[in-house]
């Protein structure tokens, strides 16, 4: 990153005199944009530049200075480092920004999430409406002078816990003894507004055909209670026949609202929440958190730390796509026997994670500058004997039942297809985004950690149907075994921590986004912090919730009974949809 | 079950007929079929749901229990396992799901956040425990509760049926304990229905 970074300031401010201002604030970096001038930017950085991928949009509330800031990152498919841009405005309602879904198309979630938490209306949005909490709802949760409910102090340790507080219960101090907060003189019978109503009129657009006939097209919804919509997921589509003319995904019904808690905590109190974001994946979570932090903290974790994580998190890149492999044939017709298969491998690494960390799912494992503890004794052992003699041979027999199958190659060929321009377009992530042709993988594009000291390939496909989406995940196992086998021979002695053990550490001001491999795709955390012992500001670029952008696309065109296939070979984990 | 378990003490039965015939209470065979063919909704919610999902796995696996049979739908199923943290979003649906649950119907809340809230009490989203609405009949402390405490869970929802003598049985009476639970409403914050006039109250304040 230090080597690129004086490069790209002689280039584009060279490009864009006057449009462009480098952003000098100690520890932060990147380029402030004029408003007006965003439009003619973003097209430029992609169009001449070949930024062609834009993985992340954020609104920061800077109340002291009185301004609200919107934070790009974009980067190249192609590799290397990207370009961080800032858009800032007077934190003064309406708080008006161009949208770049018209340029980026894979921004139309993630500045709906910006309108819903923030209240920055981006215009000629396509369709703004509020993405994680019901419309209707009173006031813009994210910003700095929104209180919850249960509200006591910005940021912990709270007095009333620490160091001698009594503990008193929540419920106790709210006025309706529980969760919930009314705008002043709310009358509860006065309450006549549908908060599905605008979801129905978005779709009801796309209703009448081009004859201007209202004909028979009908919205029809799926979950959030169904079986196959892997959580609390919702999908209402528009069908011609059984055709899907139009469909919008619903969330926001696991929304948990890990940045507001994020901004309440100290640093190290948010590993184990990343935990539960995408719970199949506990251990690269922590991966993506641990390297924002460090890079702030400057922190270099230990040669073994290093080693140890990775290996960790290659191992819940295969527990999570055998997980997949089970739930996508699940949702295409075989019903619980492949899911026995890979489950019964899945307990296996489990038990390892288990041994190290002390918990199955939610590890709470990494820490800054290292990790948390080293492995006891016996463990290397079953790793090597796992991934060495067990899992390879494993892999290859669920892979002989699977892919040869009639019904899945027919289910699966040719279905759902995302095509690469689309993928890149729609900012889709890991395997969705290398099964349609792009060998795009953080791990090769801007390598972390160790990663550069190991040989594997980019898995990739070129159909981006749902059958080379399945073919991708299997690739991928075998690849991480491939890692896995190699970090354990390297694996050094030495300490698993660089720093002491400590309650609290100290983080510089700045800002740092630390992105990670995850295995639904680039996992990102943009972490700011202002010195004080809770960041400013906690966001997590979620794979999944950005991957469900190509949802639509994908889907338009093809049989309703598709729809659960595709959602499965996307694979999604409504922890991190909704955080 | 064995038939001496079965067998209810007070009776003698001529040894020859003990491998056949076992005298007991209407209360205790309706229970024991009850409890040993429990379905559980298949519903899972967050992270908890995939331990229900490994629960319901070979390795330890719940068909031992006789509830391996998960219904996607709720008018077949017996048992709710509120498997994961309930959001002011999603406590509609839940509720309007265990309203059209049949009786007799019973509610495990598995893990903290369906417990209380959890780890994301605070949270502005967050329903500090899915009893604010309806009724919970176990709980599980964890987060997640591992399977094996999932199906300690369970084991004690069976002894629950195991202890309900069909005469008092709840499903059988009427009165308002039948009602069903008003479905709660999403307005500039979740509304309760059974709350307005505290809302009302709390106006005034």
């Amino acid at each position: 990153m230090e080597t690129t970074a004086p490069v790209q300031i002689l280039d584009l401010s060279a490009r864009f005199p006057g449009v462009i201002n480098p952003d000098t604030r100690a520890g932060y970096s990147g380029w402030i944009v004029n408003s007006t001038d965003l439009l003619p930017f973003a097209t430029a950085l992609r169009n001449e530049l070949d930024y062609d991928y834009l993985s992340s949009v954020t609104a920061v509330d800077y109340l002291p200075e009185g301004k609200m800031e919107v934070v790009y990152h974009v980067y190249k498919t192609a590799g290397g480092a990207g370009v961080v841009f800032k858009i800032q405005v007077p934190r003064v309602d309406p708080i008006e920004i161009p949208s770049l879904v018209s340029i980026y198309p894979g921004a139309e979630f993630q500045e709906r999430e910006a309108w819903d938490l923030f209240g920055i209306k981006f215009t000629n949005h396509p369709d703004l409406r509020r993405i994680l909490m019901w419309e209707g709802f009173a006031g813009h949760p994210m910003r700095k002078d929104w209180h919850e409910p249960y509200f006591e102090e910005d940021a912990k340790p709270l007095k009333s816990r620490w160091p001698d507080g009594k503990m008193i219960m929540a419920e106790s101090k709210n006025l309706y003894g529980d969760n919930i907060a009314y705008p002043d003189g709310f009358n509860p019978e006065s309450q006549t507004f549908d908060p599905e109503k605008a979801l129905y009129e978005a779709l009801r657009r796309y209703q009448k055909d081009e004859t201007g006939l209202d004909t028979d097209h009908i919205i029809v919804n799926m979950g959030p209670q169904h079986p196959s919509t892997h959580g609390v997921f919702r999908v209402a589509v528009v069908l011609d026949g059984e055709k899907i003319i139009n469909m919008k995904p619903v969330m926001g019904y696991l929304h948990r609202n890990h940045e507001k808690i994020g901004e309440r905590n100290t640093y190290i109190m948010n590993m184990p929440y990343t935990d539960r974001l995408d719970y199949l994946a506990p251990m690269s979570n922590n991966f993506g958190y641990a390297l924002a932090v460090e890079k702030l903290m400057n922190v270099k974790p230990t040669e073994r730390a290093e080693y140890i994580r990775v290996i960790m998190a290659e191992m819940t890149r295969i527990s999570n796509h055998l997980f997949l492999i089970g739930t996508l044939l699940n949702d295409l017709g075989a019903y619980f026997t492949p899911m026995l298969y890979a489950l019964e491998e899945r307990e296996l690494i489990l038990d390892i994670f288990e041994a190290v960390a002390g918990s199955r799912m939610m590890c709470n494992y990494f820490r800054f500058g290292g990790v948390a503890r080293d492995f006891p004794e016996g463990t290397l052992q079953k790793i090597k004997d796992l991934f060495f003699e067990r899992l390879p041979r494993k892999i290859e027999e669920i892979d002989r039942f699977l892919s040869e199958n009639e019904i899945i190659r027919s289910r699966g060929i040719g279905q759902g297809v995302l095509t690469a321009e689309d993928a890149i377009k729609y900012s889709a992530a890991g395997p969705l985004l290398r099964a349609s042709g792009i060998p795009y993988d953080v791990r090769r594009a801007e390598p972390y950690s160790i990663y550069d000291r190991f040989e594997f390939d980019v898995v990739v496909r070129t159909n981006g149907d749902i059958y080379d989406r399945l073919m991708v995940r299997f690739d991928e196992i075998r690849q991480s075994i491939r890692i896995i086998q190699q970090a354990v021979k390297q694996l050094p002695e030495g300490p698993v921590m660089a720093l002491k053990p400590m309650y609290q550490v100290r983080v510089p001001p700045g800002e740092a986004y630390g992105r990670v491999e995850g295995p639904k795709g680039e996992l990102g955390f943009y972490v700011i912090s202002n010195g004080k012992p809770s960041p400013w500001r906690y966001h997590v670029r979620a794979p999944s919730f950005i991957n469900l952008t190509a949802f639509g696309p994908m889907c338009v065109g093809q049989k309703v009974a598709d729809v659960v296939a595709v959602l499965g070979s996307i694979d999604i984990v409504l922890g991190e949809v909704d955080r | 079950m064995e038939s001496n378990e079965l067998n209810s003490p007070n009776y003698e039965i001529p040894p020859e007929l003990q491998a056949q015939v076992a005298i007991t209470s209407l209360d205790k065979i309706y229970n024991w079929g009850r409890s040993a063919s429990v379905w559980p909704l298949m519903f899972g919610l967050a992270c908890c749901a995939i331990e229900m999902i490994c629960a319901a796995a070979s390795r330890y696996d719940i068909a031992r229990f006789g509830m391996e049979i998960m219904r996607p739908s709720p008018r077949q199923s017996d048992l709710m396992i509120v498997s994961g943290t309930v959001t002011k979003k999603m406590i509609p649906i839940i509720v309007r799901l265990y309203n059209q649950m049949p009786e007799p119907k019973y509610v495990l809340a598995m893990g903290a956040c369906a417990s209380g809230g959890g780890p994301f009490k605070e949270g502005y989203n967050v329903v500090s425990g899915v009893d604010k609405f309806i009724p919970v009949d176990v709980y599980i402390p964890g987060c997640p509760p591992t399977p094996q405490a999932l199906l300690n869970g369970l084991m004690k929802i069976q002894e629950k049926i195991k202890s309900e003598p069909i005469k008092t049985a709840r499903w059988y009476q009427k009165g308002p304990d039948m009602a069903e639970i008003p479905v709660p409403m999403l307005g500039p914050d979740l509304i309760d229905p059974r709350k307005i006039t505290l809302i009302h109250n709390g106006e005034k304040n």
